[in-house]
């Protein structure tokens, strides 16, 4: 499905770090007392690149997603994005965030909430470069339903939908928290499968969060696992298959020892 | 890079997932043939069918009501300055419609005055609250506890206050429009989801924009069903204006009419009054439908 004409954009691995996180700590405060949910946490994440994040439940995945995204504070260490801290780069618009619901404006039709992010924030209306909320469309396979509600698309379309709205001020980097989790196995199959078209197409570097293993072991060309209580690196695992990567690929030997070394990781973790 | 690359887009459509506009598209296109414009006047039909159905037995009722009172009435010779029966008072209708209508018109007036200042000033109040948490502190416990006075106990201040024109009566309507309206926009304007404003964050838009791209917006269901509650209660605010200090209104008339004895006029000025408000909410609800074309409530 992959066309030889798009237009690759393969990871070097001497590239420039997107993302870089050096002893990162984050507390919550909570009437129990503090609560360390990140405990010196440091990676980084190559220009172009494909992160995905494994952990157990409660192990500060997301939190380490909303940290960079500037949502959380951060108690101790630092986060570089592009070279700026996260509030700089929150600015800059440059990363775009995925939540698990499509967080769509019901009342605006699929297009118009794919506009949204050039209408509002300090650079609205000056918005150096976009591209066409159309064509975005056209790129998540929603094309000839432009003017449809939210509700009237599928849960899937839905986050297609918010995938194009991400994408829309071309932003360097792709925060996505669980994007497919409220999704059934096979549109997930299907949404993988595309996101892995639209990386190579759009060469955004993509951080991805996710509880399934052989979701993290099909889209990243690195997998993050995280060890629960407090959230700590547990390994920075390399995943080396053959590009580009297809469904089918799930059921070989190759595959199945990278997720059968992921899942022993999380058991340990 | 992106731009040229996208091109090679829609490689991955799938097409597992339903896609309801290609058929309601073919429904559409079939509508126009010839050939199928006899279903579409049949599906009129039964729309038709379908609100006789529904609505038949109120009607029925509503008639059977009003035969069982005038048989009652003229049966045990019920003194017209009891009760007076349908027949007399369709009568008031027909005869003193000058009268009736004459003082209708106050009436709406106040009521629709009323019903936007009272209703502006509660949706301004809400934006403020929403944005001042000391505002909010500050100003609900007041507007809770005049909402707690009896509308019947403030006429009379208002009326001292304001004099016997049009001024006393608007503002009454409006203060028995304001508390629900207030109430409820808080709480819509409020019930943004706590990621949208992530997103809004995530973008950096200011305060301003979310107010405007959402909570106004997102608000809307909420305001709604303040405004059809208000669009009743903002006549009878008018009326009970009119009753304190006034020689015209329904209120008015309402008065006039029982002191003197004058039951069929009264019960024709009931039923006008009762008329103007189930005509407000009806107007209001179409008004609704047309604004809430989207799912409304529905957060996604």
């Amino acid at each position: 499905m992959t066309q030889g004409t798009a237009a690759a954009v393969v990871a070097d691995p001497a590239a420039a770090a997107a993302i870089s996180v050096r002893e990162l700590s984050v507390r919550f405060d909570t009437e129990a007392g503090g609560v360390t949910a990140l405990d010196r946490v440091g990676f980084e994440v190559p220009e172009g690149g494909f992160v995905t994040m494994l952990g157990p439940s409660g192990c500060g995945k997301s939190t380490l997603l909303r940290a960079i995204a500037d949502l959380v504070p951060i108690a101790g260490g630092a986060i570089e994005v592009f070279g700026r801290t996260p509030e700089q780069a929150r600015r800059a618009r440059d990363f775009a965030f995925v939540f698990q619901d499509a967080t769509l404006l019901p009342w605006r039709s699929a297009v118009d909430n794919v506009r949204l992010p050039l209408e509002v924030g300090r650079r609205a209306g000056q918005v150096k470069q976009h591209a066409e909320a159309e064509e975005l469309l056209a790129l998540v396979g929603l094309e000839g339903r432009e003017d449809a509600l939210p509700h009237e698309l599928s849960g899937g379309m839905r986050q297609r939908v918010s995938i194009a709205r991400a994408l829309v001020y071309r932003p360097r980097v792709l925060l996505m928290d669980e994007p497919f989790g409220a999704l059934d196995e096979l549109k997930r199959d299907k949404l993988n499968e595309e996101l892995l078209r639209i990386w190579r197409e759009t060469g955004t570097t993509v951080m991805f969060v996710t509880h399934s293993v052989p979701e993290a072991a099909f889209l990243g060309q690195k997998c993050l696992v995280l060890s629960a209580q407090p959230g700590r690196v547990r390994e920075y695992v390399d995943i080396e298959f053959a590009s580009p990567r297809v469904l089918g690929m799930r059921d070989t030997l190759e595959f199945v020892q990278v997720t059968a070394h992921l899942r022993g990781l999380l058991e340990e973790a | 890079m992106a731009a040229a690359s996208m091109e090679g887009k829609g490689a991955g459509r799938d097409s597992t997932e339903p896609r309801p506009t290609r058929d309601s598209r073919s429904l559409r296109a079939a509508d126009v043939t010839a050939a199928e414009r006899n279903a579409g006047a049949a599906r009129v039909e039964r729309r038709g069918a379908r609100w006789r159905h529904r609505h038949a037995p109120a009607v029925f009722a509503a008639i059977g009501m009003l035969a069982l009172w005038q048989i009652v009435v003229a049966g045990f010779a019920v003194p017209t300055y009891i009760a007076p029966s349908p027949v007399q008072v369709l009568q008031v209708f027909v005869e003193q419609g000058d009268i009736l209508w004459l003082n209708f018109w106050p009436t709406l007036l106040e009521a629709v005055a009323g019903f936007a200042l009272g209703n502006s000033i509660a949706v301004v109040l809400a934006v403020w609250f929403v944005h001042n948490r000391l505002a909010e502190r500050a100003f609900y416990p007041i507007a809770v506890f005049v909402n707690t006075i009896p509308i019947i106990a403030v006429a009379p201040i208002l009326v001292l206050m304001l004099g016997n024109g049009y001024a006393p009566k608007i503002v009454i309507a409006a203060l028995i429009c304001f508390f629900p309206t207030l109430v409820n926009m808080v709480r819509g304007l409020k019930a943004v989801s706590p990621q949208m404003l992530e997103l809004m964050r995530v973008l950096s838009a200011s305060d301003r924009e979310i107010l405007w791209k959402i909570r106004l917006q997102s608000s809307l269901p909420f305001l709604f069903a303040a405004l059809k509650i208000a669009s009743t209660t903002c006549v009878i605010g008018a009326i009970v204006g009119e009753w304190i200090g006034s020689n015209y209104g329904l209120g008015s008339l309402i008065i006039e009419a029982t002191y003197n004895f004058r039951a069929p006029l009264l019960y024709a000025t009931v039923i006008l009054g009762a008329g103007l408000a189930v005509a407000f909410f009806v107007t209001t609800t179409l008004v609704e439908r047309r604004v809430l074309k989207w799912k409304p409530g529905a957060v996604f």
